[in-house]
C-alpha cells in the first residue's frame, strides 16, 4: 500500500501570506523581463527555499564562499525563478539583476550557474546530478569540525533518473546525517502527472528502502516546514529527505496543476499584468 | 601501466591531504595500502559510474583532487553528462583515469573496448587529456596531473608495454616528444602506439627512409605552435592510433594541418582503427593486426605514401 498521502493538485493549501505573494511577483518580474521560464516549477518551490533561506540555512550574503555555510543545491535548476528571487532578497545581488533574466548580459540564465550567480552552489538544469554533488559536499564536510550541511532541492520528476538512485544508495552507505533532501512533490511533470508519465508511488517507501529518514510535508506550509527542517537530520546516522507535497503553479489558479504552464515563452506584457491580478486575487 | 599510475596516486596522497581515490567496483586488493592508510580518502563506491563522477565533482569543489578509476569505457560513455557539467563546466579538479584504452580489453568485446574515448572527451571545454606511452613516463607524468585547474582524463594502456621514452628527461605537461629524429617521414603517436611507430620507423630503414616519431602524451592542450613547427619540416606524416580514426589523435593534427600554410606540399594519412565495431576477439595485437596496425603494415603504408610524394 502506498503510504505517501496523494494531495490533490487542487487541494486546499493554507493561502499565502504577503511574504509569499511577495516573492512571486518578483518572480514575475524576472518573467515578464526573460519573457519566458518555468514558472510552475518554480511557484511550486517558494514556499520551501523561503523557509530555508529564512529560518534555516546559515549563509552570509556578503560572503558567498564562506567557508562555514550552509551548502544548498537547486538539483531541479528549472525552478531557479524562485532560487533568483530569494538570492536577490536577501542580498546576494541586487534585485535589478532580475529584470535581466535570460538577458545577452544578464547573469541569471534559465538555470542556475555557480560563479555567474553569488549564492548558487552548482550549476544544473540536466536533472539527476545535484545529489552527486551534494553527497561529495557533505562527505568532504564532515571531515572538517565546524563545517556546514547540504541540502539538495530535488523535483519529483527528477526522480525518473536513475542517476539520483545510484546518489541515494550512496548517500545512505555513508550514513550521512549532514545532507538533507527535498522533494518538490507536486506530481506534475512536464508532460503530465507524475502518475501517468511515470509513478512514483509509494514515494515515502522508497527513499526508505534507500535508507533515508523521510518526512513528508504541506510544501506550502511555512510553519509546518519550519519545523520539520528545524528537526533534520531526522534520525542520527541516516540521510533525511522531506517530501514535500506541492502544487505546481501554486499562487495563480490558471497555473495550478496545469501542465501548460511547466515551461512558457514569448510571454507578453499583458499575460503577466493578468497573473498579477489573479496572484494578488487568490 | 595501470600499477604504475595507481601506485602513484598512493604516493602522492601520502605527501598532499588534498588527494582522494574513488573506485568504481575495481579489482579486489587494488590500492590496499591507500585503503589501509588513509581510509577516509579512500571510497570504493559501486557500479553507478555517474554517481561517481558527480559525487567527486562535488568533492573537488570543497577542495578535493579527486582521482577515479575504472574501465575507460564507463568513464567516457556511461557517465559523459557527468563528465560535460560536473567536471568541465564546474572545472572541477577530477582525474579520470580510464583502464583499457584501445583495444586492452580484446577479448571482451566491444562493450570493453574505448576505441572511441579521446574523441569523446577532445571537444569537452577544459578537459585535458594525456596518454603516456609507457609506465616510465606514467611515473613522471602524474605528480603533473594534481595541480592542472580543471578535469583530466588520462588514458591507460596495457601493462608491461615496453619503454619507449627516456627517463633522463622530464616530462612537461603539453610537450611533443621527438622519441626518433628522421627527415622523410614523420609519425605521429600517442600512448603505447609509440613503440610500432618506432618499430615501423626501424623497417623503413632497409627502404632508405629515414622517418621521424613523435610522442604526443598531451592531445589536449594541444602545442599546435610546436606541431606546426615540425610539420612544416617533413613531406610525408602519418599519424598512428589505437583509436578510431575518427576524433583522435589524427584528427587533430589533420586540423592543424588544414588551417596551416605549408611552403611545400603533403602528404597525410591517419591510421588508426575502421569506423565499425569490433567483429573478433583474440589478443591485443591479434585483433590490431587483423585491423591493419602493425609495424610492417604502417611501414607499408608509409613507404607508399614516401613513394607518392617523390613522383
Amino acid at each position: 500500500m502506498p503510504t505517501s498521502p496523494i494531495f490533490p493538485s487542487k487541494h486546499p493549501a493554507p493561502g499565502l501570506d504577503r511574504r509569499s505573494r511577495d516573492l512571486r511577483v518578483q518572480i514575475l518580474g524576472a518573467f515578464r523581463a526573460g519573457r519566458r521560464g518555468h514558472l510552475g516549477s518554480a511557484f511550486s518551490l517558494v514556499e520551501m527555499l523561503r523557509v530555508l533561506y529564512d529560518h534555516v540555512l546559515r549563509y552570509d550574503a556578503a560572503s558567498p564562499l564562506w567557508e562555514g555555510r550552509d551548502r544548498m543545491i537547486l538539483s531541479k535548476g528549472h525552478g531557479c525563478l524562485a532560487l533568483y528571487a530569494i538570492l536577490a532578497d536577501k542580498g546576494f545581488f541586487p534585485a535589478a539583476e532580475l529584470l535581466k533574466f535570460c538577458h545577452l548580459e544578464g547573469k541569471l540564465g534559465g538555470h542556475p550557474e555557480r560563479g555567474k550567480v553569488p549564492g548558487v552552489e552548482a550549476s544544473t538544469g540536466s536533472l539527476g546530478h545535484g545529489l552527486s554533488l551534494g553527497i561529495g559536499m557533505a562527505l568532504t564536510l564532515r571531515t572538517r569540525p565546524g563545517s556546514g550541511r547540504v541540502f539538495v532541492v530535488d523535483s519529483d520528476g527528477e526522480c525518473n533518473e536513475g542517476s539520483l538512485w545510484e546518489a541515494a544508495l550512496s548517500a545512505s552507505k555513508h550514513r550521512l546525517d549532514n545532507l538533507t533532501v527535498l522533494v518538490d512533490y507536486n506530481h506534475m511533470q512536464s508532460y503530465s502527472t507524475t502518475a501517468e508519465v511515470l509513478d512514483l508511488e509509494p514515494m515515502g517507501d522508497k527513499w526508505r528502502a534507500f535508507g533515508f529518514a523521510v518526512k513528508e510535508v504541506d510544501g506550502h506550509d511555512v510553519e509546518a516546514l519550519r519545523a520539520n527542517l528545524a528537526s533534520a537530520p531526522f534520525e542520527p546516522g541516516r540521510p533525511s529527505v522531506l517530501i514535500c507535497h506541492t502544487i505546481k503553479g501554486r499562487g495563480i489558479p490558471e497555473l495550478e496543476g496545469n501542465a501548460f504552464w511547466h515551461h512558457k515563452n514569448k510571454v507578453t506584457d499583458e499575460e503577466v499584468d493578468a497573473l498579477l491580478v489573479a496572484l494578488e486575487e487568490a | 601501466m595501470r600499477k604504475t599510475c595507481l601506485d602513484s596516486v598512493y604516493e602522492l596522497a601520502k605527501q598532499d591531504d588534498r588527494i582522494v581515490f574513488i573506485g568504481s567496483d575495481i579489482g579486489a586488493g587494488t590500492l590496499d595500502e591507500f585503503k589501509s592508510e588513509m581510509p577516509e580518502r579512500f571510497f570504493m563506491e559501486g557500479i553507478s559510474e555517474a554517481h561517481v563522477v558527480g559525487m567527486a565533482a562535488g568533492m573537488a569543489l570543497e577542495g578535493r583532487i579527486v582521482y577515479i578509476n575504472t574501465i575507460a569505457t564507463f568513464l567516457t560513455r556511461r557517465c559523459f553528462e557527468q563528465v560535460v557539467l560536473d567536471c568541465c563546466l564546474h572545472k572541477t579538479r577530477v582525474r579520470l583515469i580510464g583502464s583499457g584504452g584501445g583495444l586492452v580489453y580484446a577479448p571482451l568485446g566491444p562493450t570493453h573496448l574505448a576505441t572511441e574515448d579521446i574523441a569523446i572527451m577532445r571537444p569537452l571545454p577544459g578537459m585535458t587529456i594525456l596518454a603516456a606511452a609507457d609506465a616510465e613516463e606514467m611515473k613522471r607524468m602524474m605528480p603533473h596531473t594534481v595541480d592542472i585547474p580543471g578535469p583530466v582524463y588520462i588514458r591507460l594502456g596495457r601493462g608491461g608495454d615496453p619503454v619507449v621514452t627516456d627517463p633522463a628527461q622530464p616530462f612537461e605537461l603539453g610537450k611533443l616528444y621527438l622519441l626518433k629524429p628522421g627527415k622523410d617521414i614523420l609519425f605521429i603517436t600517442t600512448g603505447t602506439m609509440s613503440k610500432m611507430a618506432l618499430d615501423a620507423a626501424d623497417l623503413l630503414k632497409a627502404q632508405a627512409q629515414d622517418a621521424a616519431v613523435l610522442h604526443v602524451p598531451t592531445l589536449k592542450p594541444l602545442d599546435t605552435p610546436g606541431l606546426q613547427a615540425l610539420l612544416a619540416r617533413f613531406p610525408v606524416i602519418l599519424t598512428l592510433e589505437e583509436h578510431s580514426r575518427i576524433g583522435g589523435l589524427g584528427s587533430a593534427v589533420a586540423e592543424v594541418l588544414a588551417e596551416t600554410s605549408f611552403l611545400s606540399p603533403k602528404l597525410f594519412t591517419r591510421l588508426g582503427l575502421p569506423d565499425a565495431f569490433c567483429e573478433n576477439y583474440g589478443s591485443q595485437a591479434s585483433l590490431m593486426a587483423k585491423l591493419g596496425l602493425s609495424a610492417e603494415r604502417v611501414a607499408e603504408q608509409a613507404l607508399e605514401l614516401a613513394q607518392r610524394a617523390a613522383v
